[in-house]
């Protein structure tokens, strides 16, 4: 048991609370905003870092980045639109591997099952050979991952075959389905999203077409004002029943941060972009991941399949106990997986401007793992948020980014982005080993 | 003992291959009653408390529960009853908030999302009638709480569904002295309530603060089987050691009722 060094002073029950106090999570336990900064500081003094140290590696990149970047190209609204494009495909990677991290496992194949419903779709839209319309194309591509997923999960839970075997040989014989796809037709192993089809058009701008800029300032209000009655509403419906709320000051802080994301990020990619004419506006990518986020989100932290997840990958044996159905809740979690993975894929597909064999999945899916982990996601199970994925894949395509501005090799970029997940993840670790309370349980 | 028992086991026997472990037992768990079931390590405790709960299926014998006849083949079956068991490992999971975890496996569901309100709102009350209020919030993780309030929580989520028969396991083995205080004290709390409690125990400090009743298990046998009040210390030690007890030879039929008034 983590907690050997338990108090014993439980009948006395200001000892008992002050002993439990830097654990409880400050938002539960303050009443006004000044109590919780002051509980948030000693959560993270105790070693509960949560989210801090990714923000933190982010800000770092950006000031150094945006020191030595040729006339501090770092922060130009053109580059940072372009970064948050490259970063994309890391943070729905990442928000796909969490799934599975949470129960403990993980999932290797996640790049090249992506691909391969990346490449089912981008061939299935070739005006000269199969003409699908794009949504079925999207759909027949993330059904085929899905399936690999479902595969992959069965075999995993039902054979008992550990999942770093299982998806280390997904890894493998995907890669060799996504060659064999790609090689289908006449593209020579490249079929491309160039060209007037509007199918085609449709998967390219996933990751290059924009939102027109009046467009996306009013579908980003639209979106803070649903987000800010949500949380506002929420959170005063359960203030008033007396229930575990934080105190309305933070609900509101909350709010206002999320406006002032909406009205920067907007504001920054309604600056023009184009060297000549225009091109301006809210990039697709940015909805799309937001979509991502929010739906998977919900599914983890508001219904019962994702409170499983959580129960799983805490205590799998009082989840077996409490009649939770393990074989069935991780096949899903591994089908959330691949499925996510290849909305990843499409997006890279995208970026691309086609699918090509030279699409690297085994190194994507070492990103994402990356990204999960560097937001604060744990490799033991149980601990991680959606978000995490998100933070993280920004860290990593800022990484990605800046030293592609600074005009460095690749070889430099891996040497890097190694660095700082060792970097991230030591300060967490140090951070939870010099706390009084509990560490191994939480690693 | 006029009334009649909630929980009554006769003649079990189980063996698990060439290993008897339970040799005709008889057992009975009345309502508003702690029963302190003893023995030494091996004497068959765990097997029977399991043969409750579902988890081992009986090879010979019937249970009866409110004088019916039933077979409790799953957990899921002890738990349709009114059978909860807390085992010792607490199954707890650590990163999970208080209320999360006594609702694991029966989370309230409102059009397709959990009804977190209705749920803090419930577990709320299960604690404030256990009197459970040294935990700071029920919304923090339970890795946050000391092995007393973890007791505790597994208590509370255990008699949150309308159980009829308690049984806790070792409830006070890995704790200290005011947390092993506070968990007899709930154990007594839920006999209050009228819940049949049965505790597993070879710690007889506990057994003797806190059982309304005794059954000693030796070697599968249930040796002895009284009020708390028939026995002392010295016999049962005897009982749990040899079997037999030289200073209240009575007892080692000690459940008279066995054949009797039901």
């Amino acid at each position: 048991m983590a907690r050997a060094e338990a108090p014993e002073s439980a009948a006395d029950p200001t000892a008992a609370a002050s002993a439990a106090q830097l654990e409880v999570p400050p938002e539960i336990a303050a009443q006004s905003l000044r109590e919780w900064l002051s509980a948030w500081a000693a959560r993270i003094r105790s070693g509960d870092s949560g989210v801090l140290p990714v923000i933190l590696a982010f800000a770092v990149i950006t000031v150094v980045f945006q020191a030595i970047s040729p006339h501090g190209i770092f922060l130009s609204a053109n580059n940072l639109v372009n970064l948050f494009q490259q970063s994309a495909v890391f943070m729905v990677l990442a928000m796909g591997e969490i799934f599975v991290l949470l129960l403990g496992e993980i999932d290797l194949s996640i790049g090249y099952a992506g691909a391969v419903g990346a490449a089912v779709a981008v061939q299935l839209v070739q005006p000269a050979t199969t003409k699908w319309p794009w949504w079925a194309a999207i759909i027949a591509g993330l059904l085929a991952c899905a399936l690999i997923g479902a595969v992959q999960g069965t075999l995993i839970t039902r054979l008992r075959v550990p999942s770093l075997i299982v998806t280390l040989a997904g890894l493998l014989i995907w890669n060799g389905g996504m060659l064999l796809i790609l090689l289908l037709g006449p593209f020579s192993g490249y079929p491309s999203l160039a060209g007037n089809n509007p199918n085609l058009h449709v998967l390219y701008n996933l990751m290059w077409g924009s939102i027109d800029p009046v467009a996306s300032w009013i579908g980003a209000t639209v979106v803070v004002i649903g987000i800010g009655t949500g949380l506002w509403l929420g959170d005063s419906r359960r203030r008033r029943s007396g229930l575990v709320a934080p105190p309305a000051s933070l609900t509101l802080l909350k709010i206002t941060l999320i406006a002032i994301v909406a009205v920067v990020v907007v504001a920054i990619c309604n600056v023009n972009r184009a060297a000549f004419g225009t091109l301006a506006g809210v990039p697709w990518v940015i909805p799309i991941v937001l979509a991502v986020f929010g739906v998977w989100m919900v599914l983890l932290q508001r219904t019962r399949f994702g409170r499983y997840v959580y129960a799983i990958g805490g205590n799998p044996e009082a989840a077996r106990r409490a009649g939770i159905k393990l074989s069935a809740i991780r096949t899903w979690c591994f089908v959330a997986c691949s499925f996510t993975g290849g909305i990843g894929l499409l997006l890279y597909a995208s970026y691309l401007g086609g699918m090509s064999n030279n699409v690297n999945g085994g190194q994507l899916v070492l990103y994402a793992v990356a990204a999960a982990v560097m937001g604060g996601t744990s490799l033991f199970g149980g601990r991680g948020k959606v978000l995490h994925g998100v933070l993280g894949g920004l860290v990593i395509g800022g990484i990605y980014n800046g030293l592609y501005l600074l005009g460095i090799a690749v070889q430099w970029q891996f040497i890097v982005t190694g660095l700082v997940l060792i970097v991230a993840v030591s300060i967490d670790a140090l951070s939870r080993r010099s706390a009084t309370s509990g560490s191994a349980a939480r690693v | 003992m006029a009334e009649d028992s909630l929980l009554k086991a006769r003649g079990i026997d189980k063996h698990f291959g060439p290993v008897q472990a339970l040799t005709n037992v008889d057992l009975d768990l009345y309502a508003g009653q702690v029963t302190a079931l003893c023995g030494d390590n091996g004497a068959g405790k765990s097997v029977l408390t399991k043969c409750i709960a579902g988890i081992y299926q009986i090879d010979q014998g019937q249970l009866l529960f409110e004088g019916h006849p039933v077979h409790i083949r799953t957990p899921r079956d002890a738990a349709l009853l009114g059978i909860e068991t807390v085992y010792q490992d607490l199954a707890l999971a650590d990163n999970l908030d208080i209320v999360q975890n006594m609702f694991q496996g029966r989370e309230r569901v409102q059009n397709g999302f959990l009804d977190e309100d209705d749920m803090e709102r419930a577990a709320g009350r299960t604690l404030a009638d256990l009197r459970v209020t040294t935990v700071r919030s029920i919304r923090q993780p339970v890795r946050s709480l000391s092995g007393g309030q973890r007791q505790s929580v597994a208590v509370a989520k255990a008699v949150m569904w309308n159980s009829k028969l308690v049984m806790l396991d070792e409830p006070t083995a890995a704790l200290g002295v005011v947390q092993t205080k506070m968990v007899l004290e709930l154990a007594r709390r839920l006999r209050d309530h009228g819940l049949a409690v049965m505790v597993i125990s070879h710690n007889l400090n506990d057994v003797f603060e806190v059982a309304d009743r005794i059954a000693v298990l030796y070697l599968g046998r249930m040796v002895a089987q009284d009020r708390a009040s028939a026995f002392d210390r010295q016999s049962v030690v005897e009982y749990m050691t040899t079997g037999a007890s030289s200073r209240a030879a009575t007892h080692a039929d000690g459940n008279g009722e066995k054949h009797g008034e039901s």
